[in-house]
């Protein structure tokens, strides 16, 4: 089997319609037994009650927010070394979903740190990271848009992600040590209560979830933008038309 | 680099520094043609610094734990006021296309773009910078630091905002460079105030100091490779 | 020799031109001619090694160049709407510089040579804001006699020329291919060049 036929868009688009549901019905699988183990099934905290519940998802977005970021870079490589459409295509289609998860692991650890260190904002040092981040999803995303000619925000963004990519770890190390310095503001995340096998588990099946949930999302949005830059191309009117058959 | 030069990558090769100083040449000959553009730069350096006190009130403790940042953060942000000269109106009048098409390697043209951009608008943020540093009562080690740190520092921010500036050319949307390079300047921004404060608390900044002259090594190397890939999506 | 095989060029989906095939040997002169939006400039600017094409092929001396090219770029000299010129500079600062930036002769004396054989030696002190668009377009031409390359890549070079300019323009071309040099010239107004080398392309 040539792989490489699927790097043309026309071909990818009814693989990427296939794989997308698979895609989603296992996110939803996942996403039902993590939360039953971590809302029901796991112990409620000494400490903190059930208040720390919520870090089974924030966890997962948090991790997901890092490497969809990574991944991106990665199409971004791809698409400025092969020039290949189709991974400029995957980079633009991942990253609102990366964005998202970053936005959630904020929301997420606002809400934990409230009931837990009686603010929602502390300068913790991976909450901060997360918030420049966001700001790198959010610059990538505006310059994507501000660009009207689609190679060229294709190629523009790729080089702004790679940049972005050198500098996250370098961004994350700074603000580290920029908060060992300023042990007053510091609250960590990291305390949380000690793992047990039950909450272990139930992190990894809501980070399974979210890593499924970015394949089917990322696949269903790539299927819309390439209907979008393709549009003129012919076989796109013939499967907008085998839609209209079906239904 | 007179041999096929890809996207991100080359070894500098005697061709670039020639370009570098033809680019150096022409663009101080430029700025020192428009003195009052430069001027208007490092004046809003100074009124945005103080402000400050007019701001938190004039309590010296206050002032004093406040300068560090507030001086770095008015650097960083008269320097991205300075980016978009830095290649705009090349762009606009064909000389950025000439400059492509030149026998130069086109980073090597475009480090030369950012030195002389340096030295119109960062050197005078670093000269300007003790004096300002006096109104925060800091003392004279940390005043030697501040101006050391933003020595090392602000050509960074010149090498990084040059690939944003790249970048943004022709867009009309003239807030989204601010929104590309600032993020990106964390780090220069954490250790560069970092080394004033850890002059303060008596801790000495050799750690700090190193760690912004290492990003510039590396921001000299990386910038101009990204920028020069930037412009050249830009003329495409 | 510059040759192209099946250029295409689009603008937004739109497609510019396609099949565009063309062959320049040394001597040889291209005049591109086309309605405005036909993709004369886009064209001229694929040829330059400026612009990507959609589609098609661009070689030169049998080898198939990418754009921004080494050895087209030192071979090529492209001068289009834009003159290049700094409002800051003199017409003798602008010009020196730009021969300079291409490897040229940027001595004093070739500088004022190109400026006065192009009448312009009055407007050699004065700052380029105070040039009128003919004269500016002087001093981007002016750049062709300092700095020797096989092949020009003029877009419009008669626009805003007078007509002694536009005889001065044809005079050099002719000397130009006289000495085996090639030229792609994208007009829309008749500029005196004819002879068996020079071959018409009209974009449609």
């Amino acid at each position: 089997m040539n792989w490489f036929r699927f790097a043309s868009p026309a071909s990818f688009y009814p693989l990427a319609g296939r794989l997308a549901p698979w895609f989603g019905g296992g996110a939803a699988g996942f996403a039902a037994a993590g939360l039953y183990i971590g809302l029901i099934a796991a112990p409620t905290d000494a400490t903190q009650g059930d208040a720390y519940r919520i870090i089974f998802v924030h966890v997962a977005t948090a991790w997901m927010s890092m490497f969809i970021y990574l991944v991106m870079a990665f199409w971004c490589a791809v698409s400025l070394m092969f020039n290949a459409r189709l991974a400029a295509m995957m980079a633009q289609a991942l990253a609102p979903t990366g964005a998202l998860f970053t936005a959630l692991a904020l929301v997420t650890g606002a809400l934990w740190g409230k009931p837990t260190w009686g603010t929602y904002w502390a300068w913790d040092a991976r909450m901060t990271s997360e918030l420049i981040l966001l700001f790198l999803y959010f610059g990538y995303m505006a310059l994507r848009q501000a660009i009207d000619e689609p190679r060229r925000a294709d190629r523009a963004s790729a080089v702004l992600a790679l940049v972005g990519a050198i500098n996250v770890p370098i961004i994350y190390f700074s603000v580290k040590w920029w908060n060992t310095l300023h042990q007053e503001a510091s609250v960590s995340l990291t305390s949380a209560p000690t793992m047990a096998a039950v909450m272990l588990t139930g992190m990894l099946l809501l980070a399974l979830a979210a890593w499924f949930y970015s394949i089917a999302i990322a696949l269903t949005r790539v299927r819309a933008i390439i209907l979008e830059r393709e549009r003129h191309a012919g076989w796109v009117g013939e499967a907008a038309l085998a839609v209209r058959g079906v239904r | 680099m007179t041999a096929a030069a890809g996207e991100l990558g080359g070894i500098p090769a005697p061709g670039a520094w020639r370009g570098a100083a033809w680019a150096v040449r022409r663009d101080l000959r430029l700025a020192l043609r428009s003195k009052a553009e430069l001027g208007v730069q490092l004046l809003f350096y100074v009124i945005v610094v103080t402000l400050i006190p007019l701001g938190v009130g004039p309590d010296p403790a206050l002032l004093r734990a406040l300068g560090p940042g507030v001086l770095w953060v008015a650097a960083l942000l008269a320097s991205l006021l300075a980016l978009p000269r830095l290649f705009a109106t090349d762009f606009a009048d064909g000389t950025l296309e000439q400059m492509a098409l030149s026998p130069h390697p086109l980073p090597g043209l475009i480090s030369g773009k950012i030195a002389a951009h340096w030295l119109a608008t960062g050197l005078p943020l670093v000269a300007a910078s003790p004096l300002l540093g006096l109104q925060f009562g800091l003392g004279d080690d940390e005043l030697v630091v501040l101006a050391l740190g933003l020595l090392l520092g602000t050509p960074t921010l010149s090498l990084l905002g040059a690939v944003g500036a790249a970048l943004t050319l022709g867009l009309r949307n003239g807030a989204l460079l601010a929104l590309l390079v600032l993020p990106l300047y964390v780090p220069v921004l954490i250790f560069g105030a970092g080394a004033v404060d850890a002059v303060r608390t008596g801790m000495g900044a050799a750690a700090e100091l190193s760690l912004l002259g290492a990003g510039l090594l590396t921001a000299l190397v990386g910038a101009p490779l990204a920028a020069a890939a930037a412009v050249r999506i830009a003329i495409d | 020799m510059l040759e192209s095989k099946q250029l295409a060029a689009q603008r937004g989906a739109a497609t510019l031109f396609s099949g565009v095939d063309f062959k320049l040997a040394p001597g040889d002169a291209l005049l591109v001619t086309g309605a405005n939006g036909s993709g004369k400039t886009t064209l001229l600017r694929i040829a330059a090694g400026l612009s990507h094409a959609v589609r098609g092929t661009l070689s030169w001396r049998g080898a198939a160049v990418a754009p921004l090219d080494p050895e087209l770029r030192a071979a090529v000299m492209y001068i289009g709407h834009a003159a290049a010129l700094k409002d800051e500079l003199t017409a003798e600062e602008n010009l020196a510089s730009l021969a300079s930036l291409h490897n040229g002769v940027a001595t004093s004396d070739a500088v004022r040579g190109a400026l006065a054989s192009w009448s312009l030696e009055r407007q050699r002190a004065l700052p380029s804001r105070a040039l009128s668009m003919g004269q500016r377009r002087r001093i981007g031409l002016a750049r062709l006699t300092l700095v020797p390359r096989p092949l020009w890549i003029l877009d419009e070079p008669a626009a805003a020329l007078d007509t002694a300019g536009v005889a001065l323009l044809c005079d050099m071309l002719g000397a130009h291919l006289a000495q085996g040099g090639m030229a792609i010239i994208a007009t829309h107004q008749d500029i005196g060049l004819s002879g068996p080398s020079v071959r018409g392309l009209t974009l449609s």
